[in-house]
């Protein structure tokens, strides 16, 4: 299957190319018209350049200054406090080198969490790549009410992860709540301390809300995908005879390699970074059963008043995330950013 | 036009440096003027807030030339703030006077000098309100001055309870577990816990405690953090069998404290369930949560913790805690005046009579009206102990982590020993 995807991504590059090239080449000689003058004089050249490069360094520098202030600054307190004991206020005198991480990595309670971060990872990706690629194939057939069911789809996505979260938990109260109601009405009952009080539901009812709340944009961001799907290889395909299901599969899934990839790395890094709507619904509850890294690290240092713990926790968050999103640059995406190489070589030629 | 645009992006480039710069700098408002004093509190809405602004600008009248910046906040952003505050450590930022609950919180802003010890500069405040204040002392120096004490009790629906057969409320574990029997023979719920905060579901904890325990052990584990005594153990089995009689709403674990009808609160305001464990806030939460602004009303009634049979621990003893008045380490004096006069005999009486909470100045007993809160009063004032909240008293480290441990026992997933043993690792770590 991926061979498959790979070949006809390597082939569809080929005739892709011609629109990418003229754009790379008109830049390119742009840029060279830019950059041919210093080779006249030395003194001008160096001019020039300097003056480029301020040029950069002045449109640089805003971007810059606040990446660094509010990016890498925020990392490197956070490091800093890890290493320490402190309450959150005082100054910081205890230090504690690498204590804080032991306890994290040794507390059972942030190694449930991030395997809760990991379920969550694989059950939105299981359940909203396929979900949202079959909603997706059907949104793409033109028929009545298209644009009707993209927006509804889309919506739950609009909506504040924050209000959603409350409506959710107000559905799903026990007893009073309304999902509880309707399956009283038809006979049924939902678990008895409800579905977000029993913890061996309770992530699972968190997936079903998160499937909600981000399918839309799983959708959305595939029928986008589909739009560049060139539509004379689906006239070839069916001068060839090809079936609906064949050109799915064929050329459509294929095609939308790059988008699902790139939608499956967000998706990830979400699932990691997973904390408001955990925090809204269950706060980490019951019994632990849906906490994440996140909800560890904010019960640790906002509430327990533990910020080391609370630094470290973030550190290690930060890495498992950062790991993670370079393997999956490395081993998945590579194939996609090859592709552009391959395009702008040809182009250069 | 390349200067122009140039000459903008600079414009854009320092109003984005004076933003940061204004980000960074910005002071929530206090100054260091020796004659003004920030306030910060919680009475945020009606006659409370009216009374903090009449009770301010009356100190202003009395003290000519000082000012008084009054902030009411939210309760919760309050504490919010107020970490900040503290973090920044920067005395133009942190109020002057501030809500302090006392116990460990308090013990860890005196270690890092937060707070300043006005045991001298208010001793006859703090010889007039006696016992109360000593949930606010740290090394028998006086840290704040308590401005309402309250106890947690069982707050019950009297209707709901006469309703199942209940003639007379609860003293006893065996009573009380009978009147829990009555009750879902009746086919109600018969107790609400937000389990889902934790703090309700650790404040039984709490209470079967310091029943099990007597008043030295648990004095003792408060500055020892030693929790080897068997009684702790008791504790963890009595609420385990209070547990297994399965008395609590449906959904517990997840159910909030306070907020909104589906919470523990707001299930004993509506009538769903017949009595919740609670302080002395919950009649006015409770009102807060129905339509009519009643709360209960008339079918509001308390009782005490039940005692268990051989118990080491007083009876009449009650878990309780409440709010104080302290001065930050860089305040003026004179905001060490204020203090003094916000417990003066004409301000907490003006205090009690709006119900504002149970006052500690004895001379303002007597002018609390709603009579909830006069049953609370009494018991307070004969209880021969008040045991503040254990998170408080040991602490949000220690605390949180024995919350926790609490909670987990309410969803089955930890023993009698497992709570003494989480607390015991949260206190060793805070003892290295």
């Amino acid at each position: 299957m991926v061979d498959v995807a790979d070949g006809a991504t390597a082939r569809m590059g080929a005739p892709a190319s011609p629109a990418t090239s003229t754009l790379t080449a008109g830049a390119a000689v742009r840029a060279g018209a830019r950059t041919a003058p210093p080779g006249v004089g030395g003194r001008r050249g160096n001019r020039a350049s300097l003056r480029k490069g301020l040029e950069i360094a002045f449109f640089v520098t805003p971007a810059l200054a606040l990446f660094l202030f509010f990016v890498v600054w925020p990392i490197v307190k956070a490091v800093q406090f890890s290493v320490y004991r402190w309450k959150g206020y005082g100054p910081l005198v205890d230090f504690v080198g690498l204590r804080n991480y032991v306890s994290v990595l040794t507390n059972e309670v942030f190694t449930d969490a991030l395997v809760h971060n990991l379920v969550i990872v694989v059950l939105s990706i299981g359940i909203q790549l396929p979900l949202g690629l079959a909603i997706a194939l059907l949104l793409n057939r033109t028929m009545w009410g298209q644009g009707l069911l993209r927006t509804v789809i889309f919506v739950p996505y609009v909506l504040a992860e924050v209000i959603a979260g409350v409506v959710w938990y107000q559905l799903l109260q026990p007893q009073y709540g309304v999902i509880d109601t309707m399956l009283q009405a038809v006979g049924l009952s939902g678990p008895a301390q409800g579905w977000l009080g029993t913890p061996d539901y309770a992530l699972l009812t968190v997936v079903v809300v998160l499937t909600w709340k981000y399918l839309g944009l799983a959708v959305i961001l595939f029928l986008a995908g589909l739009q560049s799907v060139p539509e004379e290889l689906y006239e070839a395909a069916q001068i060839d005879g090809a079936t609906w299901w064949q050109v799915q599969r064929k050329i459509t899934i294929p095609l939308l390699g790059p988008t699902l990839r790139t939608w499956a790395f967000l998706s990830m890094i979400g699932s990691l970074q997973l904390f408001d709507m955990v925090w809204i619904l269950t706060g980490g509850g019951p019994a632990n059963a849906t906490s994440t890294m996140a909800t560890f690290l904010i019960t640790e240092g906002t509430k327990r008043q533990n910020y080391g713990i609370a630094a470290a926790a973030s550190v290690v968050l930060f890495v498992v995330a950062l790991v993670l999103a370079l393997g999956y640059q490395y081993f998945v995406l590579r194939r996609d950013n090859q592709d552009t190489v391959v395009t702008r070589k040809k182009a250069t030629k | 036009m390349m200067r122009m645009k140039q000459a903008t992006s600079a414009l854009a480039l320092g109003a984005t440096v004076a933003l940061l710069a204004a980000g960074c700098g910005s002071s929530a408002g206090a100054s260091g003027d020796e004659n003004t004093i920030t306030w910060w509190h919680n009475s945020n809405t009606g006659a409370g807030k009216d009374y903090y602004d009449k009770v301010a600008a009356d100190f202003e009248a009395a003290n000519p030339g000082v000012t008084i910046e009054v902030s009411a906040m939210q309760h919760e952003d309050m504490g919010t703030k107020l970490d900040a505050a503290f973090q920044s450590g920067d005395d133009a930022q942190i109020p002057d006077i501030y809500m302090e609950r006392g116990g460990g919180e308090l013990a860890d802003h005196v270690e890092a000098g937060l707070t300043k010890d006005i045991s001298e500069a208010s001793a006859e405040t703090i010889a007039k309100l006696g016992g109360s204040v000593a949930g606010w002392q740290v090394d028998g120096q006086t840290y704040a001055l308590p401005f309402s004490v309250g106890v947690v009790g069982f707050w019950y629906n009297k209707a709901l309870f006469e309703q199942a057969g209940i003639t007379a409320a609860p003293t006893t574990i065996d009573e009380f577990d009978e009147a829990v029997g009555k009750l879902k023979a009746a086919g109600i719920d018969p107790i609400s816990v937000g389990a889902g905060d934790k703090w309700p579901a650790a404040h039984y904890w709490y209470y079967t405690a310091l029943r099990e325990c007597s008043e030295d052990v648990l004095t003792d584990a408060v500055t020892s953090l030693d929790f080897s005594d068997e009684c702790f153990v008791r504790a963890g089995e009595d609420l385990e069998a209070i547990i297994a009689t399965e008395p609590f709403n449906p959904g517990f674990l997840s159910t909030a404290a306070q907020s909104g009808p589906t919470s523990a609160s707001g299930l004993l305001a509506t009538r769903k369930v017949a009595m919740e464990l609670a302080g002395h806030w919950e009649p006015g939460v409770m009102q807060g949560l129905t339509e009519d602004e009643q709360g209960l009303g008339e079918d509001t009634g308390w009782f005490a913790f039940p005692e268990f049979p051989d118990q080491e621990g007083a009876a009449a003893a009650a878990l309780g805690g409440g709010d104080a008045w302290a001065v930050s380490q860089g305040a003026p004096d004179i905001a060490v005046e204020f203090a003094n006069y916000l417990l003066s005999d004409e301000v907490q009486t003006g205090f009690a009579e709006l119900d504002m909470g149970l006052p500690t100045n004895p001379a303002a007993t007597g002018s609390v009206a709603d009579p909830a809160l006069v049953t609370l009063l009494d018991v307070r004032d004969s209880a021969p102990y008040v045991q503040l909240y254990f998170d408080t008293a040991f602490g949000a480290s220690v605390g949180g982590a024995m919350n926790d441990a609490i909670a987990l026992m309410f969803a089955g997933e930890a023993s009698p020993e497992d709570v003494v043993d989480a607390t015991q690792a949260a206190a060793d770590a805070e003892k290295e």
